[in-house]
Order: structure tokens, then sequence, then C-alpha cells
């Protein structure tokens, strides 16, 4: 007790020391500071250390996850932008539809879906989801925003069948729009078609324009078929392949034109003269054809054909398309003329 | 423990540690009260240093020993906080050591309910010093009680009673 009374005393005259000089005791706090600062050091150090694992495991951890999450965000991202693309290319082609029709106004069309193919590989035809309620009848052009895909060739109440230009068993009267030659657009079974009955003379440039040329009485005039790819000048006529303007290959919307109407001539580069050019290659043009057919079939000219009743003493282009799916002994004995 | 002896006289219990476990401990509870500081106003609910000197006091039931590291601790309480004249829990440390010194021996200090009201009255009672010696030596306004106040002590013992249980571990068997 006395001891407990010293020490309390001893520090009692230390206060009154410090308290009185207003000093504080500077040996003792530097004493205190030299025991302790290694130790509050090392302890920080090692708090601090075990924060920073700490948070680093946590962090991995968390990161782990928030990786986890956003890589199943992105392949939900992923789907969306595929679906939204999907839904934009869908939107694009009905905007074109619409677009096309708006810029037809004097066509009855009718928008249809393409719902399926036929199951012939070698035939070239598909089915649209539109039928006899819908007022689709037979050997009805169907065409796209593009250029002509082919006609309905069979109609189910709420369906129909197209036969496509490159079908073997199709054929569509067709002229070049600038030279204004007329031919017969025709199925090979190949991806792009043939045009037939172009004379050999004929002066054929690469990637001139095939248009309807409106005689075949199921495409209305002046509907783009395609472009010419390649020409083969043969003893008669030329081989002349036309690439497609649609993708015959990738149809997804189509247009069932109701109504009969010629439509304006498809411009090429240079159709802006072709109107005026028309009237001087149209002479050249149809008497090398018809010069070109006489050469050639002389006999079909002159036995019985109802074609050859025609005033050029040739079968027009249209009874040839009318004729074409009919086989090789219905093609038309002389070129088309105009 | 409290036992009694053939003579009828109480049979103290002096519990001993191993070497350095007074000193380590000690500062140790400095240390960590400084550094809990940095990590949030939570760790001033916990007085360590003052429980230290509890517990050896109550444990060693030596009043000379309790006496100067309760006396120690409280200087270097005092040191490391610019604030404080050195005395100020050197004076609360050296009472406190001695009572839990002297009470030690006298009642039983095992049990954690026990504990937990030992640990509450010293803690006031060291609050209690605290004060008066602001009060008369500092001439400085200070509350015996607060609301706070007794948060501090109601957190402080029952950290003490898991704190008490943690260091019954580092006693050398008899």
């Amino acid at each position: 007790m006395m001891l407990l009374a010293i020490v309390v005393l001893a520090q009692v005259l230390l206060l009154a020391f410090q308290i009185k000089t207003d000093h504080s005791v500077p040996l003792i706090r530097y004493w205190a500071a030299a025991v302790v600062t290694p130790l509050e050091r090392g302890g920080t150090w090692a708090f601090s250390g075990f924060g920073n694992i700490w948070k680093g495991y946590v962090g991995l951890r968390n990161a782990r996850a928030e990786n986890d999450s956003m890589r199943a965000e992105m392949q939900r991202l992923q789907l969306r932008n595929q679906e939204l693309e999907s839904q934009n290319a869908e939107a694009q082609r009905l905007a074109s539809l619409l677009s096309f029709r708006d810029a037809h106004t004097e066509t009855q069309m009718l928008a249809a879906e393409v719902i399926g193919s036929s199951s012939d590989p070698y035939s070239h035809t598909l089915f649209i989801n539109r039928g006899e309620k819908d007022r689709v009848r037979m050997n009805q052009p169907v065409i796209t925003p593009e250029g002509v895909i082919g006609k309905v060739v069979e109609v189910f109440p709420h369906s129909a069948q197209v036969q496509l230009i490159n079908d073997p068993n199709s054929g569509v009267g067709a002229l070049f729009s600038t030279t204004r030659t007329h031919g017969v657009v025709r199925g090979s079974g190949d991806p792009s078609p043939h045009m037939e009955y172009v004379a050999s003379e004929e002066k054929i440039t690469e990637g001139e324009l095939v248009v309807t040329s409106g005689e075949d009485r199921i495409f209305p005039k002046d509907l783009l078929i395609g472009r010419v790819e390649s020409s083969k000048t043969g003893s008669t006529f030329q081989t002349i392949t036309v690439k497609p303007a649609a993708r015959l290959d990738r149809l997804e919307d189509v247009i069932v034109l109701l109504s009969q109407h010629d439509f304006e001539a498809k411009k090429s580069d240079d159709i802006s003269g072709a109107e005026e050019k028309e009237k001087q290659v149209q002479a050249e043009a149809a008497a090398a054809a018809a010069a070109a057919a006489r050469a050639s079939v002389p006999e079909a000219s002159q036995g019985g054909n109802p074609a050859s009743s025609t005033s050029s003493g040739a079968p027009s282009s249209a009874t040839a398309a009318q004729q074409a799916p009919k086989g090789p002994a219905a093609k038309p004995a002389t070129a088309p003329n105009r | 423990m409290l036992t009694i002896g053939e003579r009828g006289e109480p049979n103290v219990e002096v519990h001993k540690f191993y070497s350095g476990t007074i000193i380590g401990v000690s500062l140790l509870a400095l240390v960590f009260q400084a550094l809990l500081h940095k990590y949030g106003r939570w760790a001033e609910w916990i007085d360590l240093p003052l429980l230290v000197t509890i517990y050896f006091g109550v444990s060693r039931r030596n009043p000379v020993t309790g006496l100067f590291l309760g006396g120690t601790i409280g200087i270097f309480q005092d040191a490391l906080s610019h604030d404080n004249p050195i005395g100020m829990y050197g004076i609360a440390g050296t009472i406190v050591g001695y009572l839990a010194s002297s009470i030690g021996g006298r009642i039983d200090t095992e049990h954690p309910l026990a504990r937990f009201g030992l640990i509450f009255i010293f803690f006031h009672f060291h609050q209690a010093i605290l004060v008066i010696t602001h009060r008369v030596l500092l001439v400085q306004p200070e509350r015996f009680f607060s609301l706070s106040l007794l948060l501090d002590s109601v957190v402080t013992s029952a950290f003490g009673v898991f704190l008490f249980a943690m260091l019954d571990r580092l006693r050398r068997p008899n």
C-alpha cells in the first residue's frame, strides 16, 4: 500500500511538474516511441500486407465472378445482336419492297414470303405464302425490287409455287436494254440462265442489262432480269449467260404482280441515250436476226408453225417464251424480232 | 481459483506465464490499440491496455507486479498520446493494477460472468480516476458517466471475456 502511495505520488508530482512548467517529458515520450514505433511499423506492414493479400484474393474471386458474368452477358448480347441484325435485314427487305410498291402505284402488287422450295435439286421452284385466296393466279410474274425471279406455275388456296427464271423449263421474253435486241431468257439448270436466239452478228457487251420484253404476255415490259455475264458466238446464235439481278438463291420476300403494267425502262450506265439509240440499232438488229434465222432453219419458217404467221415470218419472242417449257422442240424457228 | 488450505487460510493459486509473455502481450496491446484506431472508430470501444492490466493483475495476484505493470502501461499510453501529460493514465493504471492484483486473490476470477463484472467495474473505476485527475490536477471538466462510456464498458467487458480466455492459454502449466 505504501508502495502504491509512493508510485502514485511520484506520478502526481510528475504531472504537477508538467503542468506547472508547461513542459512535457520528452525523454519518456521518446523512449515509449522508440519501443512501440517499430512494433507499430511492423504491425502496419503486416496489416497492410494481409489486407493487400485479402483484397487481391477477394478481388480475384470477384474478377472471376465478374468475368463469368460478363461472358454470359456477352453471349446474351451476341445473340441479341444477331437477332437485331436479322430484324434489320428483314426491315430493309420490307422497306425495299415497300419502296418498290410506292414507286409503281399503278401496278397491283402482293408481297409474299418464301416458305419453301422444291425438293427436286434440279427444279428451281419455290413456294410462297400467298395463294388463290390472295388473288394469286397462274402465270403471274413474281419479282423482287432487284429484278424478275419467275412466275407462278401452281396455285393453291393459301400458297403458290413459283418457277424461277433459272429453272430448265422457264422462259422469259427478254431484250437488251441498249440495243433492244430480243431473245428468250431460258433456265439451264445452272444458277445463271441463258439468253437464247440472239444472232451471232449481234454485238453484245458484258454487263449489258437484260430486261423483259413483255411479249410473253406474262412479264410486264422493261422489268430487269439481269446483266450479261458472258457471251459465246456460235454458228447462228450466241450463247449468252445472264446473271440474274435478283439473288435467286437467297429469296425471302417477293412481290407478285397481280396486274399487268409495263414498267419504266431500267437504267444502265449509258441507258440515258437508249431511247435515241434504240431506233438506230433496232432496224439493224432485226435485219441481222431475221437473216440469221432464215439461214439456219429455213424449214421451220416454212413448215406450219403457228408462229410463222407473224408479219416477219418468224415466231415472236412471246411465242418462244411461252413454248419454252415444252422442251427443245418448241424452240422458235427464228430469232425474236421486235 | 480460490481454495482453502489446511490452516483455514486462503490458498491462492498464482498463475505463471512463459517468460516474456507479460511484456510481449502488454506491448502488443499498446501497438494494437494504436493500430486499430486506423481501421475505424470501433477500436475506441475497446481499451486493450486496461484489459491486459486487469488480466495480469488478477492472474499474478502480486500487488507490486500489478502496480508496476499498470503504471508502466499507463505511462506508455500517456507517452504515445500527445495530448496527455505523462501520468494521467499512469496513475489510473497503477491503481487499477494494484487493486486487480489484490482482488484477484480474494474472489473467483475464472468464470466468464465474474470476469465480465470485474472488467466492467474496473473500467468505470479507471475512468473515474481519469476524470478525477483531470478535474483536480488539470482543472478540466470531464463527465463521470455518459451513454457512450457505458457502451464502451460493455463492449470492452465482452471482448475482455474472450481475450482473457485466449490469454489463459499462455499460462504455464503448474
